[in-house]
């Protein structure tokens, strides 16, 4: 019975960190990079700095007309916007803040984390085929096309942490973490990070939802509260891919005081890795489809090739 | 092998308490939102003009060849991970086969490139 209560109370604390980080790292979204083109962002909602402007956005959302096009697909272009956000909610069951803080430790915490990410982008391929518009069809096809190139190195940079750790589980990697595998796993991060961006559809990768020639790409069609939950998914898939690179490759709670703060770590880690993500998106350009590709297979794939020989070989070497 | 599956247990519970939550999000929408359907409205959006033709066009998919790669390569992924948690222990023999299986796989790779299938038309 306690271990029931036990594994509730970690569950709604995971819900209760999803409902609330994405919206912490949209409102930083929001600030910062106002803030980076000399605007101020929003200033009213809530008073104080616009705290409560995403708050007030979900107040508005959730009123709003529920519109399906008479063309599309109603099954599946209603189910969308939940396929694409649920994956990340479980991905966050499975990583750790802390020794022993984390929703559920699994042995192969890291291969599912990874493989449930992958499910996140079925949801916007959905929300693409069933719209039947031209725009979102074709923003669509720009996902698959994306998801192809960039879930491979970003799985083997996955693999190149697992390799070092000789363990998938992600609290284990955490603990056999060595401030020098900031240098010998550097080109991992570097390939995971900036894959990881290309996943989400986060800028510079964004041509899936380019405005300017696709107006919003698969979301297109959407409106009201469905809309809001694809932005949702988006946010969320931020705070999984910055905690997801916080713990494998920044060394998670490694810190000062471990003992005492070592979910401090990991929280400032993960923040400070979405705010990156959020200045990426004010400092690059959009990169262009064939560009895109020739990143993923003429850059990030012989790079994480060559990180992988690196660190079977560091291991063998470290082991013997 | 009881504890193996029950430490998938609180996923069942994430995910049922997700389907809640977005249950919840729907119902609440639908007490508190506006409906009033016009033909107009529920019109493909093709920029203002009335459509032409149906949302699902042929379109040319270039990147077929970068499907092919791509299955391979993540077939591939699939064999690395459960190495990884072990080849530490096996030595240089164990990362002498792994190289020799990536190996021929990278030159797989190497000779679409250098055929000019990685670059774009």
């Amino acid at each position: 019975m306690a271990e029931l209560v036990e594994v509730l109370l970690r569950v709604a604390v995971v819900l209760l960190a999803f409902l609330v980080v994405p919206l912490l790292v949209g409102q930083v979204e929001h600030k910062a990079m106002a803030h980076m083109q000399s605007r101020v962002g929003p200033m009213y909602a809530g008073g104080f700095h616009g705290w409560a402007q995403l708050v007030a956005d979900g107040v508005k959302f959730v009123q709003k007309e529920d519109v399906v096009p008479a063309a599309a697909d109603r099954t599946v272009f209603k189910m969308a916007p939940a396929v694409a956000l649920l994956p990340y909610l479980v991905a966050m069951v499975a990583i750790p803040i802390g020794p022993g803080l984390v929703g559920q430790d699994l042995d192969i915490g890291l291969f599912f984390v990874v493989a449930v990410m992958g499910v996140g982008v079925v949801g916007t391929l959905m929300g693409g085929w069933s719209s039947a518009n031209k725009f979102s069809l074709l923003g669509g096809i720009r996902v698959a096309a994306q998801l192809m190139a960039y879930e491979l190195p970003f799985v083997l940079a996955a693999a190149s942490v697992a390799m070092a750790a000789g363990t998938l589980s992600l609290t284990g990697i955490v603990e056999a973490w060595n401030p020098w595998w900031l240098l010998w796993q550097a080109p991992a991060a570097l390939v995971f990070f900036v894959a990881g961006l290309a996943e989400l559809q986060r800028p510079p990768f964004d041509i899936p939802v380019a405005d300017a020639e696709l107006v919003f790409g698969p979301y297109t069609e959407y409106g009201g509260l469905r809309f809001a939950l694809f932005i949702l998914a988006e946010y969320a898939g931020i705070v999984v891919l910055s905690a997801l690179t916080a713990v494998l490759f920044l060394g998670g709670w490694h810190g000062p005081w471990e003992d005492q703060v070592g979910w401090l770590w990991t929280l400032a880690k993960t923040g400070l890795v979405a705010f990156v993500v959020v200045w990426v998106r004010v400092a690059y350009p959009r990169l262009r489809e064939d560009q895109l590709q020739r990143l993923a297979w003429q850059g990030l794939v012989p790079l994480v090739l060559f990180q992988l020989a690196v660190t079977a070989i560091g291991v063998v070497v470290m082991s013997s | 092998m009881a504890d193996y599956y029950t430490a998938y247990l609180p996923l069942l519970a994430i995910l049922a308490l997700g389907v809640g939550l977005v249950v919840a999000m729907f119902t609440s929408n639908r007490l508190l939102r506006p409906t009033h359907r016009t033909a107009e409205k529920m019109l493909t959006y093709e920029c203002g003009v009335d459509p032409v033709g149906e949302g699902w066009a042929q379109s040319h998919v270039r990147y077929y060849v970068y499907a092919y790669l791509y299955v391979i390569f993540a077939v591939d992924a699939v064999f690395l991970f459960p190495w990884a948690t072990v080849f530490g222990g096996l030595g240089w023999i164990s990362v002498g086969e792994m190289g020799v299986f990536i190996g021929f796989i990278a030159v797989g790779l190497v000779y679409a490139w250098r055929k000019g299938v990685l670059t774009w038309t």
